[in-house]
This record gives structure tokens, sequence and C-alpha cells, in this order.
């Protein structure tokens, strides 16, 4: 039988997955940007489990604000990385460092 | 048990194409694996009962996302070879930082297995003989409408700040200004001149 936690299993290795994205590929900002949609994918899946483990359509109503969020950080990112690619030829992110922060 | 099949399946193909999302050689089969993972994704949500989700998934990052990835990849003209150079460098930490976040969820998984925090109330107790769209749909436009506008605004200013972010405009393209054609009116363009006789006629 399929409980809750299998659902909550299978979020956590997603969103360590994304995370493990996140550090290996340092300098391809493209697949950083697709870790981090695997991130909110593994946060998706984790409010609709408990959603429907508790009875509370609450978190389906949260996963939609969630993916909300999601697709205006994508098109945000994705518009910074052309302009950058734009300005300088390249989108390696280790030397970005115009603003010097 | 049709439902156990299913979930294993649905589970260990996106847990299969996360990995290759972040291992894939060429960003553009990285893209190709996330569909796969948020197809599959949108399998496991079916089964846990939140169709509208399943389907917002199906739309939003299927139609969406991943083809705004896709286009992002392939107009930019990018060395990939060179960006995977720190590949194994970082792979030490990464898998470091990876295995103790691995952990955490594990025993906040078991914490919560072990004894159950009790919630007060339910905040929307799902009704059964009503259809998941419906209930969410009387659920979003009442007592989460300000929410629901305030994702309505995060989208506009998302859509206007890659507009004008992307926005190159060009030298030497004549264009046509709507408002100063408006502005003019007949006596700054015309002048009304009366020569005399032979005086000739300045142009």
């Amino acid at each position: 039988m399929i409980s809750v936690g299998h659902y909550l299993a299978v979020s956590a290795v997603l969103f360590t997955l994304g995370v493990l994205g996140i550090f290996i590929n340092r300098k391809n900002i493209i697949v950083i940007l697709m870790a981090i949609e695997l991130i909110l994918l593994a946060v998706n899946i984790n409010l609709v489990a408990f959603s429907a483990a508790l009875g509370d359509l609450v978190g389906q109503v949260f996963s939609m604000f969630v993916l909300t969020v999601a697709a205006g950080e994508a098109a945000i990112g994705l518009a910074i990385l052309v302009i950058y690619f734009r300005g300088r030829g390249t989108i390696a992110v280790d030397d970005a460092n115009r603003m010097k922060g | 048990m049709i439902q156990v099949i299913a979930f294993w399946l649905f589970a260990s193909i996106v847990i299969a194409s996360a990995t290759m999302v972040i291992l894939a050689r060429n960003p553009v089969h990285s893209v190709m694996w996330l569909i796969l993972a948020f197809f599959n994704a949108a399998g496991l949500m079916l089964l846990a009962g939140a169709e509208f989700i399943a389907m917002l998934l199906v739309i939003v990052y299927v139609g969406a996302v991943a083809v705004l990835f896709l286009f992002v990849v392939m107009m930019l003209d990018i060395d990939f070879a060179e960006l995977r150079a720190g590949f194994v460098r970082y792979l030490p930490l990464g898998a470091l930082v990876a295995i103790i976040l691995a952990a955490e969820l594990i025993v906040a998984v078991a914490a919560w297995s072990a004894g159950k925090v009790d919630l007060a109330a339910r905040a929307a107790p799902v009704v059964s003989d009503k259809s998941n769209i419906q209930q969410i749909g009387e659920l979003l436009y009442t007592r989460y409408i300000f929410l629901f506008e305030a994702a309505g605004i995060v989208l506009l200013v998302a859509m206007i700040g890659a507009i004008v972010l992307t926005h190159r405009q060009r030298g030497g393209v004549r264009v046509q200004n709507i408002s100063a054609q408006n502005r003019r009116r007949p006596q700054d363009a015309t002048r009304l001149v009366d020569p005399g006789v032979g005086q000739g006629m300045e142009l």
C-alpha cells in the first residue's frame, strides 16, 4: 500500500538531486535553473502528498502558487541569462563578477 | 494493486530522469529529461487525487517552462563542453551537501511518521461529492482571492520584466511615433507667405 511516506521519499530524493545538480553544474547556469525547477517540483509533490493525506485542499492551492512563482522565476532567469550572454558571449557563472559582490 | 504498480513506475522514472537532467552532457537532452520528469510527477499527483495540479503541471511546466528552456538553450551559441570542466572538481562537495540534506530529510520524515504533529483543524476539508477542480475553484475564488490576484501580479511583473530586460532598441530603424504625429498641429508644419512680385520664393 502506498502511504504518504512513499511520496515524501520520492520528493526528498528529487530535492536532493536538485541541490546536487546545482553543485556539480557550477558553470552551466541553464542546468542550474533546471535544477531549481526540480527542487520546486519536489516541493509541489510534498504539498500535494500532504494535501491528500490530511484531506485538506489548501496544500493544492499553495502548490498552484508555487507553480506560478516557478514560472515567473524561469522567465526572469532566462531573460537575465539572454542579456548576460549578449553582453559577454558566454554563460559561465564563475566569472560573473561585474557587480563585484 | 494497479495503483501500487503505477506509483513505483512513476516514482522510478521521475527519479531516473531527474538524475539524467543533472548529468546529461547536452543541455537539450537535459530539457528533454526534465519534460519526462514533469510528466511522471504529474502522474504521481494524479495518483494522489490532485487532478487539477497534475494538469496544471503538464500545461505550465511542459507547455511553457520547458519550451522556454528549449528556446534559450537552442538560441544561445554556447560551448557546452567547456562548461562541463569543473564537473569532477565540484562533485565531492556537492555529494557531501546532498548526503547531509538527504539524511536530514529522512530524519524529518521518520520523526513525522513516529508521531505526527496534531494539527488543530483542517483549513479546507475535502468534500467527497465534489470534483477536485470544483473544490479548488471554490476555495481559490473565495478565501484565497487576494493570494490568487497576487499570483497574477507576480506573473504580470515577470512578463513585463522579461520583456524589458530582453527588449533591444535597434539603431537605424525608422519607427512611427504616434504621439508625435498626433501632437503636430497645422501651424507648426505650414507657413503662409505673401511674397511680392519678382522677389522670388524662399524654399
